[in-house]
């Protein structure tokens, strides 16, 4: 989630006390970014078969060979089941009567921000998106994404000049094939599974991140994701190469209106960081998350994985998730390079009726191969939320190092914590370790701050956010303050 | 479905004699189970329960089953003219899946009045309302393969019955013997109840006499009362031609305490599956395993622990050392019933794996739906502390002992909660064995030797 108040209001940047504000009034408005735009959306008959994909592809004109990667994926795809190993409780999706493609209407693309429509800029406003000049000061781009369609990418100039390329897929594809072609499937491939290969095939939009060698990306780059359309899904596909020596720093964020129907949200995102190059990726989901009773939300089922290809190369995962009625989302690393290493931090919140299973993959291939995953899981009212994760070690890898700490915390006796972590060992150098706690809230420290002045609700918000720390400290500035208020917003209303 | 045709094929056709060299009380589930078998088939390594095991093809083979119940010629006492040292005990036999019953009674006169300990079969056949209850109630053959051909093939096994308020002084032996000149396949089944407050101590041994190849199915249902105590160790020393397959499931009630240690010194293919619920407040469960595993030895262990009611403690802690070409496996789940609060749940798997061909899967799960408990667990794997091993060598050690040193503290932390001493001594001195590699291959009784 893109820091939607920061910039209008920079009071609300002080920290906690004032965030606490921010919580009642937040409370008040429960979900803030469930506003529909009005806008002309040229959307597509709902259905899927090779004739809608072929529609999609011919109204993006796209070149043969995407047009045969699509296909390809959708033959796929219809040989295989929805996966159901998951803890969760997945109602049946009727694929057919979904919208593959919704795009805010437009006669040319536009060149400046004068012309874009007036509607999506107020939109965006809204959300807080620093589309204009703030966007300088903040030292971020937006591509911002609705309905899958990339609208429009700021700061694009500044980026060029440094040889990035930061631009919508469509775009990549018109403009960069050649990077397109070489890099797109190469982690997440078109069978790697059900929502994958249904991405692959009907994905409409995205972000596309091209590193240079020895660049390092002087702002932080942001992608900004929002469901508007009714009975549409939104597929978009981000793919990020970082070539030698270099580094990037990128943020993802979505939000969805408050509808009573379900949403589908799958998404894929390739990450490949070549030799000494270094990618952070942070995201703070806050789909919509369904009412009190659990009715709507977005389904939000996400394939991300990144390759750390080159020696000593980084990858590193932080996700806040908040939002979103079902999550299924596992963001992994394959550590094919000498001496690479991978990060996974997480935060996932559950309340009322949503349902997470979300972890890593760590796949040990090179040697020396190194990652940490520490993930705090949060659930309150009746939701389930569970951790899942793999960590092998091919028999190459020598003097592999992982730990893994997945700590949960119960907040109501009707909600469910889980963690089904797996462990794959296969070379006898390495050092693998697992730690998991599940406990409720401590009554001493809530009775301490009781008698301190701070009620039990503002109490919850302080030991959550300290207990969360860990994780929120590495997501960017920008999106940690959003993050703690976020937290503390998706626990409202259920203590007691 | 070849593997499984061959089992419905002898079932269809043998299944009056099954039947009329069994007893009524283990002839009933048998058409449910047959029915069951038919519908699942052997589970591959694509059901997750079974994910690091082939079932199937370990049921390919072709095995004998002794089903006509011929006598198979053997003198227990002759092979096993033994007893753990210091330890005097009820001892008795198992011969392939028949209960040895030309032991002269004396090891039975100790016990006291009322407690049953022997042939299920027999027992079946004099006391039914006994039996009947309790038969094939906790192994449903609706969700497991293994458990439903068990219960269609069974015809004998072991059963023990400690009345309400009885205590049982002297732990009770069991030794399975496996014995047998071709490839054979022993289907046993044990039945345990404990009244309220009952307490008793038993050790299970495995052996496998002949070097041919085995395949034993277990399937094991116990029964703790109220208040009742049972120790429950298992230890398996065969060959490692032979295929052990052991489903256990444990029910606890009220106070009830169990300690459950089961160790695999040597084996060839080893699958346990251990189910205990917890099902009244205040039941406390200690869980303990070990495998010490070389050259193409398998160990896969399966836990799942039920807490149904509130209050109720689990103690886990599994150690596995892995050389050669050695494979294990530990699943362990702990599930938390909604409304088993104050639940304590502690797990642990802890292993090493010497070469670089050993492999390990390990995959610890919590499943919990209620707030106010404390749950926990941890797995690691790894080698043995650099460190530790390089202080012992600045004392003289040379670098073999020292590695042994530590690999005897690793396990030990598994024996120590043993709580027979006699047995714990035993224990520490036939690991040290194994370890120094003089335990090669089961011949006779490893525990005498």
């Amino acid at each position: 989630m893109q820091s939607p108040n920061q910039y209008k209001n920079p009071s609300t940047n002080k920290g906690l006390e004032s965030s606490n504000d921010f919580v009642r009034k937040i409370a008040e408005g429960k979900y803030k970014y469930g506003f529909t735009t009005n806008i002309h959306t040229d959307i597509i008959k709902q259905g899927l078969s090779e004739a809608t994909i072929r529609l999609i592809s011919e109204k993006k004109q796209e070149p043969d060979w995407l047009l045969e990667f699509r296909l390809k994926a959708y033959r796929h795809w219809l040989t295989m089941d929805m996966p159901t190993w998951a803890h969760l409780n997945i109602p049946n999706i009727d694929y057919q009567a979904i919208s593959y493609y919704a795009a805010p209407q437009k006669k040319k693309a536009p060149s400046s921000l004068e012309e874009v429509d007036p509607e999506l800029i107020k939109t965006f406003n809204k959300l807080g998106i620093p589309l204009e000049e703030q966007m300088s000061l903040s030292g971020m781009a937006v591509d911002a994404v609705m309905d899958s369609i990339s609208v429009k990418t700021t700061y694009k100039e500044h980026l060029i000049e440094k040889g990035i390329i930061f631009c919508s897929f469509n775009e990549a594809v018109q403009e960069h094939p050649d990077l397109v072609k070489k890099y797109l499937g190469s982690v997440v491939s078109y069978r790697d599974n059900f929502f994958a290969a249904l991405n692959s095939a009907v994905f409409s939009d995205g972000s596309f991140v091209y590193i240079p060698k020895g660049v390092r990306c002087p702002m932080e780059l942001s992608t900004y994701f929002r469901i508007n359309a009714q009975g549409t899904g939104q597929f978009e596909r981000t793919l990020i190469v970082a070539d030698d020596e270099s580094y990037v720093s990128y943020l993802e964020g979505c939000t969805a209106p408050m509808r009573d129907e379900n949403q589908l949200h799958a998404a894929i995102v390739e990450i490949i960081v070549h030799d000494y190059a270094e990618v952070k990726y942070s995201t703070v989901q806050n789909w919509y998350p369904g009412d009190i009773e659990g009715k709507g939300g977005v389904y939000n089922f996400v394939t991300k994985r990144g390759n750390c290809l080159g020696k000593s190369s980084k990858l590193s995962w932080t996700q806040v998730e908040t939002g979103s009625a079902i999550t299924w989302k596992y963001p992994s690393c394959i550590l094919t390079g000498d001496d690479a290493s991978a990060e996974f931090y997480s935060v996932a919140v559950t309340n009322n009726h949503q349902q997470a299973d979300t972890g890593t993959k760590m796949i040990h291939l090179g040697r020396n191969t190194k990652s940490t995953i520490i993930s705090k899981g949060i659930s309150a009212g009746h939701s389930q939320n569970a951790y899942r994760g793999l960590v092998r070690v091919a028999p190459n890898a020598e003097g592999a190092r992982n730990y893994s700490q997945c700590d949960s915390l119960l907040l109501g006796s009707q909600c469910g914590a889980h963690t089904f972590p797996y462990m794959d060992i296969h070379n006898e150098t390495a050092i693998v370790e697992h730690e998991a706690t599940t406990s409720k809230i401590n009554e001493d420290q809530i009775f301490y701050c009781n008698q301190r002045g701070i009620s039990t609700e503002d109490a919850i918000g302080l030991i959550v956010n300290g207990y969360a720390k860990e994780v929120l400290n590495k997501l960017p500035m920008e999106f940690a303050v959003e993050a703690q208020k976020l937290l503390s917003i998706s626990l409202e209303g259920s203590i007691g | 479905m070849k593997a499984e045709k061959q089992y419905i094929d002898i079932f269809t056709l043998y299944e009056d004699t099954i039947c009329r060299l069994s007893a009524e009380p283990l002839n009933t589930p048998r058409a449910k189970a047959f029915a069951d078998f038919k519908h699942l088939g052997f589970p591959t390594r694509k059901d997750e329960k079974y994910k690091y095991t082939d079932i199937r093809s370990l049921f390919e083979p072709d095995y004998g089953l002794n089903l006509n119940r011929l006598d198979i010629p053997v003198n227990p006492y002759e092979v096993f003219k033994c007893d753990v040292p210091n330890m005097s005990t009820a001892l008795h036999f198992i011969v392939n899946d028949v209960f040895y019953n030309k032991v002269p009674a004396a090891s039975s006169m100790h016990l006291p009045q009322g407690v049953i300990v022997g042939s299920l079969k027999e027992t079946a056949k004099e006391n039914p309302q006994i039996v009947k209850p309790f038969y094939a109630k906790l192994a449903n053959t609706a969700n497991d393969a293994i458990t439903a051909i068990n219960t269609m093939f069974a015809q004998d096994g072991l059963f023990i019955y400690v009345p309400d308020n009885t205590i049982i002084e002297k732990p009770i032996q069991i030794i399975n013997i496996l014995r047998s000149d071709v490839n054979f396949m022993a289907n046993r089944r044990i039945l345990i109840i404990m009244g309220e407050n009952a307490r008793a101590q038993l050790l299970l041994c495995d052996h496998a006499m002949d070097n041919v190849n085995f395949l034993a199915t277990q399937v094991s249902e116990i029964y703790v009362g109220r208040g009742a105590t049972l120790h429950l160790y298992e230890l398996e020393e065969t060959h490692t031609s032979s295929v052990r397959l052991a489903n256990c499931h444990v029910w606890q009630e009220e106070n009830s305490n169990v300690l459950l240690n089961g160790i695999t010194l040597h084996n060839g293919t080893t699958r346990n599956t251990t189910q205990v619920t917890l099902n009244g407040p205040h039941a406390e469960l200690g869980f303990y395993g070990m495998a010490i595993a070389d050259k193409n030895q398998h160990v896969d262990n399966n836990t799942f622990v039920d807490h149904a009611a509130s209050d109720c403690t689990s103690n886990e802690l599994f150690k596995y050392v892995l050389d050669e070409h050695a494979t294990g496996a530990f699943a362990g789940l702990a599930l938390v019933r909604p409304g088993a609060q104050h639940t304590h749940s502690q797990q642990t798997n802890r292993n090493l794996c010497a070469t670089r061909e050993a492999r390990m899967w390990t995959q610890p799960q919590l499943e919990i739906y209620a707030d106010d408990v404390k749950c926990s667990h941890g797995a690691t794997v790894g080698q043995l502390d650099e460190n530790a091993l390089f202080y012992m060598r600045t004392r003289g050690i040379s670098e073999r002992e020292a590695r042994l040193l530590l690999m005897f503290a690793f396990v030990n932390e598994v024996i120590d909660h043993i709580r027979m001493d006699a047995l714990k001594d035993r224990l520490h001195l036939l690991v040290e064995k194994r370890f120094r590699g003089e335990l090669n291959k089961c011949q006779g009784c490893a525990i005498c030797k």
